[in-house]
């Protein structure tokens, strides 16, 4: 039964090993000649004004807010779509009326702004 | 083979879920919260339970974790520098030990009956864990299923009205 989820363990083992390899490896045979430059904080080639710790907007806590609720939706979508023919037309107007109200929050949130970056 | 596994995962849930109360970095604590969410998957992958373990992943280790870390964002939570006191620890640990002393203690007390519910680890094999879960849910628990999503949809009003500056 285990089995079947050894490709899975598999690649979760050379992820880890290629993470780990790649830090390890280059700071073993990397060359090392540090300046100012290179130690200052990557900040998109410009220069890094003042402490990375800063309070962020709500604005990125609303997006995902709405994230997890659409993502908690599409959870319900696995089993329904495993059992969606043994369901038929059933499942499917089932299902339909679901994404219907949640489509109506879709609707809201969209006529609302939420979305803009304002 | 299979306990090896399972002691090894357990060890870095137990490892990874004392990294999160400990590390002085909040975000170091929530990256610990998504090793913990993944031993729990894999928890649940060993208990023949796969929907589970997708669900895990997706919803906790993926979008709740994304809210943990822009709250942590949000707040602006500095590492810790203030000592915490010992007196909550130690109240903390006693109650931990209490609890686990009763609980090792009523187990030990009582002997199993060997009864199995309706789902038989036989069923859940044959049909598929999926399927059972769906079936429950599309047929027998249609209302509730159907109820979840104007809780959804409660929760996204409530978001966009807690969270939006103009509405």
């Amino acid at each position: 039964m285990l089995g079947a989820y050894l490709p899975i363990l598999v690649l979760v083992v050379i992820a880890c090993l290629f993470g780990l390899g790649s830090v390890v490896f280059s700071s073993l045979i990397g060359q090392k000649k540090p300046s100012q430059v290179k130690l200052a904080p990557y900040e998109c080639g410009c220069e890094p004004v003042g402490s990375a710790r800063e309070r962020f907007s709500i604005k990125f806590y609303l997006i995902a807010m709405l994230f997890i609720l659409f993502d908690i939706e599409a959870v319900f979508m696995y089993p329904w779509a495993v059992l969606f023919k043994r369901l038929g037309m059933f499942g499917l107007v089932e299902m339909g009326l679901f994404i219907v109200i949640l489509f109506v929050g879709y609707v809201y949130v969209w006529k609302k702004g939420a979305l803009e970056w304002e | 083979m299979e306990s090896i596994f399972f002691l090894v995962v357990a060890a870095v849930a137990v490892i990874s879920s004392i990294l999160v109360v400990t590390c002085k970095n909040p975000i170091n604590s929530a990256l610990s919260l998504v090793m913990t969410f993944f031993c729990l998957a894999t928890f649940y992958v060993m208990l023949d339970a796969p929907f589970m373990a997708a669900t895990q992943v997706i919803v906790y280790a993926g979008a709740i974790m994304v809210l943990i870390i822009f709250v942590i964002m949000l707040l602006n939570v500095r590492v810790e520098t203030v000592k915490r006191g010992t007196h909550a620890v130690i109240a903390g640990s006693a109650i931990g030990l209490f609890i686990l002393f009763q609980t090792v203690w009523f187990l030990m007390k009582g002997s199993m009956t060997g009864k199995v519910g309706d789902m038989t680890k036989e069923q859940i094999v044959s049909v598929g864990h999926v399927e059972l879960i769906g079936k429950a849910l599309f047929t027998d628990f249609l209302l509730p299923f159907e109820v979840t999503s104007v809780l959804l949809l409660a929760a996204i009003v409530g978001a966009v009205i807690l969270a939006k500056k103009k509405i």
